[in-house]
């Protein structure tokens, strides 16, 4: 039984602000397949294709038969606790800080042993379920929690390492007039968030559902206009210490390839909110959030981006905003390394067309704008590194993967 | 004009017997721009960003790169900006003449008017009731609608709402008669636009647009301190920025004024 987190108490301004240490991360290349599982919050283990028998750890032949055709598939995530241990002084750093740290054994049902750290109602001889969680390091460890919901479950300390959840942290979601970006303030208060700072670009522009958004106990609406560098740097020097979730919901969508449109000046629009946005709030909240990894309770913990799918793949109709979101992409694998030893994890939301005015004319199905909200809570809850919201993403990605000439000569319609 | 006179001028001006009044709102990113449906392409907002400040980039040195729309802040409109001046000679910000940059200005004052009701609108009998009292607007002058409306919070200057923006200016018939029958130079308001926020649905839309650039004259809008200035006497001075071809830019706009 887990007693429920406290809500974290005012900072003692006469304690340094412990710096976040690191796991280790060396991991082979073969190891990198439960990296990938983690990431999307799949439990995907190796096994043989000629005989089936499943492997773990990362091999690079079956360990029943010697083939070398070892697949990483998804698999069964039950197993039981063989065994327990705590450890108490371990010499690594990050380990040593949290001690007394648990670890287990877990005979997994599909076959093999796994060393995993265990949630602290883990109860040996019990049947537990298995997961590959991104830890500190952003490598994939695997985790052990029980079978069935425990009281107060989410709050142990352990799992919490592994996670980015929402409960007693302060988010800014930097772009509050979108629906989207509404959505999430609602969804992320209702995941037991302290505070949410909601950006709103300027402010003399009246938007729909802002008489929600204003007044409401725990949401402060902040001007922020994130394409601006003053205006992201001025916001980080009132609030940049308190962020623990980032969620960028900048929105920038226009129609519109190449040689249909005329002159650069919405391409500049879209490269300015989109890419030019990013890299401010990047600038500004980046280093007291990597700074703030270890903070307590409420440390600093995650980085969301909304990316559209096409980011992977143009869709000519939407051919410029596609490229737009293919840079911010890219800034978000050079975000996600320099955030890493911090500990704070960047996720990416990954969506179709979605059920908004710019795609007013785009034929369903489209993703709702809660639905991306409700993926940002649970993908931070799960500490997520990639999602794929709805099932045009989905395809998206599905279909890259099968033939990328393939989708590209299917997009071009 | 003897230069005599002209360092009488540049004496009165140090020695403070004229007052040199600054007509601008700072050029910064969050001032109001102009709003059009977001289909239609929009003023690039003001976005200043540091090249260096002392730092790492340039240890001696502070400078930023700035770029903006040419109808963002305290800004002029040039008769290229309208369709119906587009084929005037010299009519955008680098070609037009540079005496045009200094003119005498008659400031109506309709700040009551404008603050019962938003969509208050300037019409020839009030310019008329004007001109009894201060006489008859000469021509090439600058004729100036004080509103105070650049006294209020950007949320109430911008004012915009589900029907669109609801701000003061004239109507078709006034501008028409100002450009024709009084020649004025150009007219300004501290508005967001030379034009009410409703103008859209005048006949014919944009009267002050319409009217003026038709007429190769010129606009000045988001001007701020016009109850500094005499109803008539002021001098304003408005270069706008040499922008090749351009259609306007924001600029400094002062008014000299006799100290007594």
């Amino acid at each position: 039984m887990i007693d429920p987190i406290e809500p974290p108490r005012r900072k003692n301004p006469l304690l340094r602000t412990r710096l976040p240490a690191s796991p280790p991360r060396p991991r082979s290349r073969t190891s990198h397949g439960f990296t990938r599982a983690a990431a999307e919050g799949r439990f995907m283990l190796q096994r043989c294709e000629a005989c089936g028998t499943f492997a773990y750890p990362a091999r690079e032949a079956c360990p029943a038969c010697l083939s070398a055709g070892l697949v990483f598939v998804d698999a069964p995530r039950r197993g039981a606790l063989l065994a327990e241990t705590t450890a108490r002084v371990p010499s690594d750093v990050y380990f040593r800080e949290r001690a007394p740290w648990r670890i287990g054994l877990v005979r997994m049902d599909c076959g093999p042993t796994m060393v995993a750290h265990l949630h602290a109602d883990c109860v040996e001889g019990a049947p537990v379920i298995m997961s590959f969680q991104l830890d500190k390091s952003g490598q994939a460890v695997a985790f052990a929690r029980p079978e069935g919901e425990t009281p107060n479950m989410a709050d142990d300390r352990q799992w919490r390492e592994m996670t980015a959840d929402p409960k007693f942290r302060r988010v800014l979601v930097t772009n509050g007039r979108s629906m989207i970006g509404q959505e999430a303030v609602a969804a992320l208060k209702a995941a037991g968030a302290k505070m949410v700072f909601v950006g709103v670009s300027e402010p003399w522009r009246p938007f729909a559902g802002e008489q929600l958004l204003r007044g409401q106990a725990g949401i402060e609406i902040v001007t922020l206009d994130a394409a601006d560098e003053k205006s992201a740097t001025d916001l980080a020097a009132d609030i940049g210490g308190k962020v623990d979730i980032l969620v960028n919901t900048t929105e920038y969508v226009r129609p519109g390839g190449l040689l249909d449109r005329k002159g650069t000046s919405i391409a500049r629009d879209e490269v300015d909110q989109a890419y030019l946005g990013f890299i401010n709030l990047a600038q500004t909240f980046g280093p007291a959030m990597r700074m703030r990894g270890a903070d307590g309770i409420n440390s600093s913990a995650a980085w969301v981006n909304i990316l559209s799918v096409y980011a992977l793949a143009n869709w000519p109709a939407f051919g410029a905003y596609s490229a737009s979101q293919a840079a911010c992409l890219s800034l978000s694998h050079c975000l996600r390394a320099e955030l890493r030893p911090g500990g704070v994890k960047v996720m990416n939301l990954f969506t179709g067309p979605v059920d908004t005015e710019w795609f007013q004319t785009v034929p369903p199905p489209k993703v709702a704008p809660r639905a991306v909200a409700q993926a940002i809570v649970s993908g931070l809850k799960g500490g997520l590194e990639e999602i794929y919201v709805g099932d045009v993403a989905a395809e998206i990605k599905q279909r890259l993967a099968a033939n990328p000439k393939a989708l590209e000569r299917e997009l071009d319609k | 004009m003897q230069g005599k006179n002209l360092l009488e001028l540049a004496g009165a001006i140090s020695s403070g017997a004229v007052r040199v009044v600054d007509l601008t709102f700072t050029l910064s990113p969050d001032f109001p721009v102009i709003v059009l449906p977001p289909e239609f392409g929009q003023a690039a907002p003001v976005r200043i960003q540091e090249i260096s400040r002392y730092d790492g980039r340039g240890p001696a040195w502070y400078w930023n790169n700035v770029t903006f729309g040419e109808h963002t802040g305290t800004h002029f409109d040039a008769p290229i900006h309208w369709f119906t001046g587009k084929d005037l000679p010299n009519n955008s910000v680098d070609t037009m003449p540079a005496k045009d940059m200094i003119a005498p200005a008659c400031v109506i004052d309709c700040s009551a008017g404008a603050a019962q009701d938003p969509d208050f609108v300037l019409t020839v009998p009030l310019v008329e009731a004007w001109e009894a009292k201060h006489g008859r607007i000469p021509e090439r002058h600058w004729v100036l609608l004080r509103t105070d409306w650049s006294k209020k919070g950007w949320r109430d200057y911008a004012n915009l709402r589900a029907d669109g923006a609801h701000t003061p200016g004239p109507n078709p018939a006034v501008m028409k008669w100002l450009v024709e029958e009084r020649g004025i130079i150009g007219f300004g308001t501290e508005t967001i636009g030379t034009d009410a926020g409703q103008a859209g649905h005048f006949e014919p839309p944009y009267p002050a647009h319409h009217f003026l650039h038709g007429a190769g004259r010129y606009g000045l809008q988001c001007l701020c301190n016009l109850d500094q200035l005499p109803a008539t006497g002021a001098v304003i001075v408005a270069s706008p920025l040499k922008i090749q071809n351009g259609s306007g830019s924001p600029l400094r706009v002062i008014a000299l004024v006799s100290a007594n």
